[in-house]
């Protein structure tokens, strides 16, 4: 009884804490950058005149760079992991395979950096481009997206598929009009995850060159870029103030994309849950 | 609660002039079955026919195998990893266990209900309407709904959910949803229907609705039904098959199986001396 008490305080002030913290720093950035956000902030480029200074390029730059990167690691993901939960044969190899990817999960992000210079970059001649930089951040959040796949397919009850082979249905059709869509919000919920990982990253976007300053936006996927994370950064590291507070701004603008996408998960997610229960 | 004790007082005459050696060709034939889960052995050299249009009832206590002998029916075991089948299943005359053969055809045609009822999470008519669909039945809407209607009537649940068809499953009651599948196995029109205890997880009004229904499909389909419950055993059933320790134990008229067994065994299973 006692340490029931105690248990659930402690764990209350410890989620108090966490959100308290996050509380602060949403206040701070905030009351920092809220004044700075207008439409000629998103529409202007970047200017040495801190007021002028505008986050366009690396606006457009993270939604192609996110966009691509999505079109590359979802369907490569979620068919990797039903390859792997559905049809593969549980053997050594298999094994090895998962052992590997969540390894790989594991890899610090500038690693990926260095293999998407020496990859897409040198190798394959991308450059300094736009698809560079999605195939980097693909590689990187390739393995969370297979894992997290894998699991969302696993909690979906053996009785489904049975019932499914029971009317005739084939492997392919049990798997795709039974399995998916049940497994469904959970996969969304992975991909959240990845995506939120991939539009914060910077050091391996940094790695691979993309560019700290640019006065235009990318008009294509072979375009060199930057995307807000950078842009944000390279505003910090300047001396005056103002520029401090265009960096909050493009937090602020960093976080609603954020939100804008994990939104759009969630509504096909509950979508997805309509008949459940 | 009528119809059924009606049909049970009608047995005797219906099965006291079929003999086993004399009937016509059996829908299902096995022979000299075995089947292993990886090293255990849960069959042992099962020879058996079921007769078309009757209701054959496998009886025996948890762990005889008379479960797993309806899953090699329509080879469902397959889906179980290192499972290992010998021997031969018949049906129509068709080696079942064949190489070659087309196992997504067979399931068309012996179809299953299982002891958990297990609707898919979408709408009460896409669960009809799914085993259509993959069967090739694609686009014509007035086709697919009356299909789906049709099916719903004969498992006798049409009128409790017509108009609610677009809602989910999930929201009917266990015994709706053991008649549901009932539909969806109706629907692709098989021509044998595999119920593994389809009423154990049923109150007894849910129970009583499901026996009257298989009593009306058996004018239709062949019938295998595994119970444990062997008074509904009795209720439903025209053939009963006993098993014990994955062999069978005796066969015959349901009737002269409960009243006059051959086998010791039976006496001592059917007279609930064990169970």
């Amino acid at each position: 009884m006692f340490g029931d008490l105690l248990l659930q305080t402690m764990a209350i002030l410890i989620i108090l804490l966490a959100l308290m913290a996050l509380g602060a720093l949403l206040v701070d950035v905030f009351s920092d950058g809220f004044g700075r956000l207008s439409w000629a902030f998103l529409t202007s480029f970047p200017s040495r005149r801190a007021s002028d200074a505008g986050i366009y390029p690396a606006l457009i730059g993270t939604i192609f760079v996110i966009g691509l990167t999505a079109l590359v690691a979802v369907p490569v993901g979620i068919a990797s992991a039903i390859y792997l939960e559905e049809y593969g044969t549980g053997g050594r190899w298999s094994r090895l395979i998962e052992i590997n990817i969540a390894n790989l999960a594991g890899v610090p992000s500038i690693i990926y950096g260095l293999l998407g210079l020496g990859l897409f970059v040198r190798t394959l001649g991308f450059g300094r481009s736009v698809m560079a930089g999605s195939g980097t951040l693909a590689l990187l959040v390739l393995p969370v997206v297979i894992l997290s796949t894998r699991e969302a397919l696993r909690t979906v009850p053996f009785t489904i598929r049975e019932a499914s082979y029971a009317l005739g249905a084939t492997k392919w059709q049990t798997v795709w009009h039974q399995v998916l869509p049940v497994a469904m919000p959970g996969i969304l919920t992975g991909l959240i995850f990845a995506l939120s990982r991939a539009i914060g990253e910077t050091a391996p976007l940094i790695t691979i060159g993309a560019l700290t300053y640019v006065p235009f936006a990318p008009d294509g996927v072979w375009s060199p870029f930057t995307v807000l994370p950078i842009q944000i950064f390279n505003w910090l590291s300047r001396p005056q103030a103002a520029f401090a507070q265009n960096a909050s701004a493009g937090i602020i603008v960093l976080l609603l994309v954020l939100l804008g996408m994990n939104a759009v998960a969630i509504t096909l997610r509950d979508r997805y849950r309509r008949f459940r229960g | 609660m009528s119809r059924v004790y009606e049909a049970q007082s009608l047995l005797p005459f219906v099965t006291a002039s079929t003999t086993l050696a004399s009937e016509g060709p059996s829908k299902i034939a096995a022979t000299h079955l075995d089947f292993y889960y990886g090293q255990a052995q849960a069959l042992t050299d099962l020879s058996l026919g079921i007769p078309p249009n009757l209701v054959t009832a496998f009886i025996g206590p948890s762990g005889c195998g008379k479960s797993t002998f309806l899953r090699t029916l329509n080879r469902m075991n397959d889906i179980i990893p290192r499972t290992r089948v010998t021997g031969e299943v018949r049906i129509d005359g068709q080696d079942i266990y064949a190489p070659g053969t087309d196992v997504v055809a067979l399931r068309r045609k012996v179809g299953m209900v299982f002891q958990k009822s297990n609707p898919f999470p979408k709408s009460i008519f896409e669960n009809v309407a799914y085993g259509l669909r993959v069967n090739g039945l694609q686009g014509n809407r007035s086709e697919l709904n009356e299909r789906v209607e049709e099916s719903l009537r004969a498992a006798a649940i049409w009128d409790e959910v017509k108009d609610r068809l677009h809602q989910s499953a999930l929201s009917l009651s266990g015994g709706q949803q053991q008649r549901l599948c009932i539909a969806r196995t109706l629907a692709i029109q098989p021509e044998v229907v595999l119920m593994d205890e389809p009423a154990s997880a049923l109150d007894p009004m849910a129970t009583q609705r499901i026996e009257e229904l298989i009593f009306e499909l058996k004018k239709t389909y062949t019938i295998v039904i595994v119970t444990h419950n062997m008074q509904q055993a009795a209720r439903v059933s025209d053939r009963t098959a006993f098993f014990w320790l994955g062999r069978l134990i005796e066969y015959g008229p349901t009737d002269r199986l409960f009243t006059n067994p051959q086998e010791k065994l039976t006496e001592d299973y059917v007279t609930g001396r064990f169970g």
